[in-house]
This record gives structure tokens, sequence and C-alpha cells, in this order.
């Protein structure tokens, strides 16, 4: 038997060091792989991590790929402190995009002034109304919110597939499952950067997910409510003695990572796509879970882990339109690559032990599948 | 573990220093490469491309565009590219990676490709299945619809119980098109059979697609026809012993008794007069006061749309099934033909006359001898 056991002390230079061989050790493996498909492998390595950084526009695109999985990745790291595992960001993404939709395809021109900020708070209340579900049906029933919350992206992804072909379809579609253009009002921009100026496709929604970033570090780190959130994962038994209502602390770590992959679904939308279509988010719900647990469930490093994950994407792109290396092949190299930093960061924080007791114990019951 | 480490390290540093080499030596190819100058031809794939199916017929339109001009052009491919922001994100990408002329090889490719063709004025776009255009973006298509009219004619002469299974992706201009023309052909011989369509809301999923074929059986159908992908519908009819049509790529390998015959989308035409247009200077998008004018969309007449033979039928219905796919090659054949009527009881066309293309993407209507109402 396999046994963890967190280290008392975790040296910062093992902090550092470990991710850096991490990668190391998924580029040595990656290359074999590569090799052995008969690719040139420093030049498949070389395409996956450089190539998408040599280019200013490709740079930006690296951002407007990360952005959702920031504003996601932030609102699950909530969830995910507080003990409380939703896995249905995809389905409160939709939800948040057809919130945000329906104020840009139906609000009146006189209100155009106010349409972004409407489109903000439709999107955040989209997102937030599909997590309340699993968060009333938790602490109501006790049922459990991993499976409800997975369970609605499906009801989320038929819900918008229904809108797009009939209420909201664009009559001069063709019968093509489209939502008309929204109006210029409600389309998040290209950002220009001082001195730069535009960076690819990098819209000035990546400033609300830097700055969402931010402000989730800050109410994490240093509010009550942080505390509280916090306390309720680690200790449950201490945050009720200390009187926090278990109820309150689900629902506001629910509806938070709700509204948050909500707005992550409007700026996908209003800066990507300009239309509804039965597809918005590909797997950006899920990813960002990943993203979640690369940042060491700290809001701060969120962003960094989704630049990580993008690049992963880019690079995979990139290898496959330079060197034709199908998606299948980057994408395992992507998931060794996630697989190696997720256990290094495993091993610097907990000890890893061999329970010969436990293997004895079973080796004397006869029971041989240790 | 200092040693482990070391070690590592070790490699890191190797790699890198044999990487940079690397690199320069590419580069150094790569200038060589530029001065015999192939034509660079990129395609966006939605899927891999697999062994069947829609994705399939593109690549094997890619590998016959290859080999018809050789070493004069270079093509690239990108598969599995969802259809949305990524898309216009790997079409950027193929043109700043030198490619020239390329094809997006979806529906859902359409605005994305618009919206990177008007940042590159220099390359030439085409999107398959499409209706905008622009300058630099032609649009390209097969006419699908004619294979169906000769499904329906097979499907017509062949069921005894009159009740025909028609799985349908999605209800858009296309898949209509093709419901109808199957439902002309099978009323061109057969008055008393219908179709009955069930919407599977993909093009590609084996497990819907395989249960829809499964409920159709079971509610008497006894000829199955499928505007999906995958060769599921007649893997199912192969084991319920009933018949069906393959679709895009031949699929008889997978349901040897129960295909009759699939029309397989043969893209290499297309691809190589779009080329060869190109290196002529003769390219247009055919954009211009006629819209539908300008879409390139042939069908059995140039062999972009092909059947395969005609198997596991009597060799009357062959005859009359060949019959009728000459008769559309040709053009003595009209598959929208007026009197039409919808299955409502209105008259669609007078008699007379014949529906021409504008007409033919403003389908909202089944034709007599479909059952059911149209979803919208």
């Amino acid at each position: 038997m396999i046994r963890l056991s967190p280290r008392q002390n975790v040296s910062p230079n093992h902090l550092l060091l470990v991710p850096v061989l991490s990668v190391l050790l998924s580029i040595c493996l990656g290359g074999m792989i590569f090799a052995a498909l008969g690719y040139n492998a420093l030049e498949a390595l070389y395409q996956f991590f450089v190539a998408p950084l040599l280019r200013p526009d490709q740079i930006g695109n690296l951002f407007v790929k990360a952005c959702p999985l920031i504003i996601i990745g932030t609102g699950l790291v909530f969830c995910y402190r507080a003990n409380i595992w939703n896995i249905g960001a995809e389905g409160q993404l939709i939800f948040g995009a057809l919130g945000a939709g329906w104020i840009a395809l139906y609000l009146p021109e006189s209100w155009h002034f106010m349409m972004l900020p409407l489109m903000i708070l439709g999107g955040m209340i989209g997102g937030a109304l599909l997590a309340a579900v699993p968060a009333f049906l938790k602490t109501r029933f006790q049922t459990n919110e991993i499976l409800v919350s997975l369970m609605l992206t499906y009801v989320a992804g038929l819900v918008i597939d229904w809108l797009v072909r009939g209420p909201w379809r664009d009559p001069l579609s063709f019968g093509f499952p489209l939502t008309p253009y929204y109006p210029d009002a409600a389309l998040i921009g290209k950002l220009s950067l001082p001195v730069i100026g535009k960076l690819g496709q990098l819209h000035w929604g990546i400033l609300i997910a830097v700055g969402i970033s931010a402000l989730g570090w800050f109410i994490l780190s240093l509010t009550l409510a942080g505390f509280r959130v916090r306390v309720s994962g680690d200790a449950p038994r201490a945050a009720r003695f200390a009187g926090f209502s278990p109820t309150i602390v689900t629902f506001s770590v629910l509806l938070v990572s709700g509204a948050l992959a909500g707005l992550a679904g409007m700026v996908e939308v209003s800066a990507n796509i300009g239309q509804l279509q039965p597809h918005i988010s590909f797997g950006y719900g899920f990813t960002a879970i990943i993203v979640a647990f690369l940042a060491r469930l700290n809001p701060a490093a969120v962003i960094l882990a989704a630049l990580i994950v993008a690049l992963s994407e880019l690079g995979g792109d990139s290898a496959q339109i330079a060197m034709g290396i199908p998606k299948v092949v980057t994408g395992v190299f992507k998931g060794i690559l996630l697989f190696m930093l997720l256990a290094g960061e495993t091993i610097t924080r907990y000890e890893l032990s061999l329970d010969m007791r436990m293997i004895s114990r079973k080796m004397s019951k006869g029971d041989a599948d240790v | 573990m200092q040693k482990i480490i070391g070690f590592i390290a070790l490699i890191g540093i190797a790699i890198g220093i044999a990487w940079w080499s690397m690199k320069s030596q590419d580069e150094a190819q790569q200038a060589d490469a530029v001065s015999s100058d192939p034509l660079k031809v990129g395609f966006v794939y939605l899927t891999n491309p697999g062994d069947h199916g829609w994705t399939y017929a593109h690549e094997v339109g890619r590998q016959d565009l290859q080999a018809h001009f050789g070493d004069k052009i270079e093509t690239n491919f990108v598969e599995n590219v969802a259809e949305g922001p990524d898309a216009a994100r790997v079409i950027r990408e193929l043109v700043e990676q030198g490619n020239e002329v390329i094809f997006t090889t979806s529906f859902g490719y359409m605005d994305p490709t618009l919206k990177v063709s008007k940042e590159f004025p220099n390359v030439k776009f085409h999107h398959i299945t499409g209706y905008k255009r622009s300058e630099n973006m032609a649009t390209g298509n097969i006419r699908f619809y004619e294979g169906r009219y000769v499904q329906g004619v097979v499907a017509g002469l062949m069921t005894k119980t009159n009740k025909i299974g028609y799985l349908g992706a999605f209800p858009i201009p296309e898949v209509i098109q093709g419901i109808n023309a199957f439902a002309s052909g099978l009323r061109s011989v057969n008055k008393e059979a219908s179709i009955s369509v069930v919407w599977v809301n993909s093009w590609y999923d084996p497990v819907k697609e395989s249960d829809a074929a499964k409920v159709l059986i079971a509610e008497g159908a006894d000829m199955l026809a499928q505007h999906t992908d995958s060769p599921a519908m007649l893997q199912t009819a192969e084991k319920a012993g009933v018949k069906g049509f393959g679709q895009s790529s031949d699929m008889h390998e997978f349901a040897p008794n129960a295909q009759l015959f699939s029309s397989v989308n043969n893209w290499g035409p297309y691809y190589i007069q779009q080329v060869q247009q190109v290196m002529d200077g003769s390219w247009t998008t055919g954009e211009g006061p006629d819209h539908w004018a300008g879409n390139t969309w042939n069908g059995l007449s140039d062999d972009y749309l092909v059947l395969t033979e005609f198997k596991n039928m009597p060799a009357d219905v062959a005859a009359k099934a060949a019959a009728a796919r000459d008769g559309i090659a040709s053009g003595s054949l009209n598959i929208f033909e007026g009197p039409m009527m919808d299955n409502k009881g209105n008259q669609i066309l007078p008699a007379g006359t014949v529906l021409d293309d504008g007409g033919l993407w403003a389908m909202n209507y089944y034709l007599d001898g479909v059952l059911g109402d149209l979803p919208n």
C-alpha cells in the first residue's frame, strides 16, 4: 500500500525545482514518443514549446486562449478550497453565454450604452443560476454536487441547441443554427497595448480575467469570507464550531464559481464569436479544472497555469501544421506534461511511503492483489 | 537524488544544444525550399480523417490533388479543428506558415474563414458548403441530393413494407434537399411508400445513429438512408437483415450485405480545378449579383458525386437506378420539377417549371412522401 502523508517542511528550493524537473522529464518522454513515431523529436518539441511564442500575434492568441481558463479557474479554486466539487463549469459557461446573449439580441437600441455592463451581469446571473441547482440540492437533500453539476452540463448543451435552432435563430441564416450577429455595442473589442499596439486577437477581456484572478486572491487570502471558505474545506468540524454555516459556504462558492464560468462564456462569445451557435465552448469548463489544480488552488497562480495549458494547446496545433503530427499524439504529450506537473506537485507536498505493515497484513490474509 | 537531478539537467542541456543546431539547420533548409517555390495548399478538417465519412472524403480529394500536381504543390492539413474561434486561429496559422490556397471543409468554418479572408486579401480561400463569399473567398459544394434521388428510386422498388427510415443530422437546407430529393425519387416509382425522418442532432454519433436505426427498423422500415457520417446505421441494418445506403464514402466493408450503394463525395476534381485556376491566374470567387450562381456546385454530371456499384439488388432495379443516375448526369431528368406538392397539400411549383438553386437553398418544407413536420 502506498501512503501519502503531508510533508512538515516543504523546501522553497523544491517548490521551484520540481516543476522545472517535471517539464524536463516530460520533454524527454515526449521526445521519445515523437522519435518512436518517426518524427524529428527536437523539431517537434521546438514546435510545441517555442514556435507558439515567436510571433507577437501568437502571444496575443496565447492570452486569448488562457482568458476563459483564468476566469473559470479562479471560480473553481473557491469551490475546491471549500471541498465542494463543481465539475459543471462547462454548462455554467453555456448558461452565462445564454444570459448575456439574450441581452445582446433583445436589448432595445436606446439602452445600448448600458449593453456590456448588462451583458456581464446577465452572464454572471446565467452561470450562477445553473450552479444554484447543485447548491440547493446539496444543502437541502445532501445530493452529490459532482453528479448534479456534471449532468447539468448536458442539459445546458441541449438548451443552447434548442435556442439557436428555434426561437433565437436568425431568419436570414437559411435555416442554419445560428443567431443573428450581436450589435457592435455587444462586442468586446481588441486591446490596443501602449507601445506594442494590437497583439493578434488579444481583446480587453483579458483585463477582466487578470482582475478577477487578483480579486480572487485578495478575497480568499485576506478576507473573513475567504477564511470561512478555507476553514470549511480544511476542517469542516472546526468551521462548524466557529459558527460558519456550511449551507452559506456551499451556496456562496458554487454561486461564485457559476457566475465566473458564466462571465467567461459571455467574454468568449462577445470577443471571439459575435453570435450564438450550437457549440460555443470546447471544453474550457473542463480544462479549467486542470488549471485550478495546476495552480495549487491559488487564484493568483491560475494565470500562469492557464498560460501553460494554453501553450500546450497552441503548441499542438503548431506541431500539426508544421510537421503533420496528428492531434492525438500531441494530445498524449499534453497529457504527459500535465500529469508530470501534477505528480511533481504532489510529491513536493506529500511524502510517499510504502506502508509495509499493511502489505504484510494483506499478504498474510492471502490477498495477493495489493 | 542529487545524481538524478544532475543527470536530468545534463539531458536538458544536451537537448538544448542539439535543438539550436537543428533549428539553424532547418532555417537553412527552409531558405533553400523557397527558391523551388511549390504552391502551398492548406486544408482544415473537422475530424481525424479516419477511413470513412465526410473528412475522409476530403482527405482522398487532397491526395488526388497532390498526385495530380506532384511537386508543383505542397499540401498541408490540420485535423480536429473545432468550429468556432479556434478555427479562425488555425486558418491564420496556415496563412502564416505560407499557404496561399486554403480549403476549409465544414459549414461551421464559414464565419471564421470570412473573417480571416478579409485580413489576408492575397490568400485564396475556399469554404465548403457555406453561402458567404468575399473578394478572395469562394464557396464550393457538391449536389449531394442528386444521389439521394437515385436512392429513393431503389428504395421505392425494393421496399416491401413501404416504410423508409431516414436519419437526418440537422434540419438545415442541405439535409432537407436530400430528404426531398429522396422523396421525389421514391414517389416516381412507388406512390404508397413514405419516409419517416429521425433527427440525430449530430453529424457523427455512432451510438445515436445506431439507436435511431433500431427504432426505425422496429417501426417496420426495411430501407434506411442516412445524412449522418458514421457506418453505424448500415451495421445495424446488416444485423437486422434490412438494406440501406452509405454516406460520403463507400461503406460496403462495414455492411457487405446491407449496403445497396453509397454516394461518394469526390472532392478531387473540385480541388484540382480550383488550384489549376489559381495557377493560371483565372481564379475568381464568382461573387456577383446572382449570389447562388457563384457557387461551384456540381454533382453527378462532373463526377463530383460518384455512386458506388449497385449491389444486393435485382438486376432490373439496378438498371432503373443506373437510368436515373445517367438521366440526372445528362440533365434529361429534373429532380425538382413541377407540379410539386409539399406534404400538406400545398403546391410548391406549378407544372412545367423547375426549381432553381435559390429555391433549393430556401427549402423549408417536406415534399409529398415524407411523414411529419419539419422542426423549426
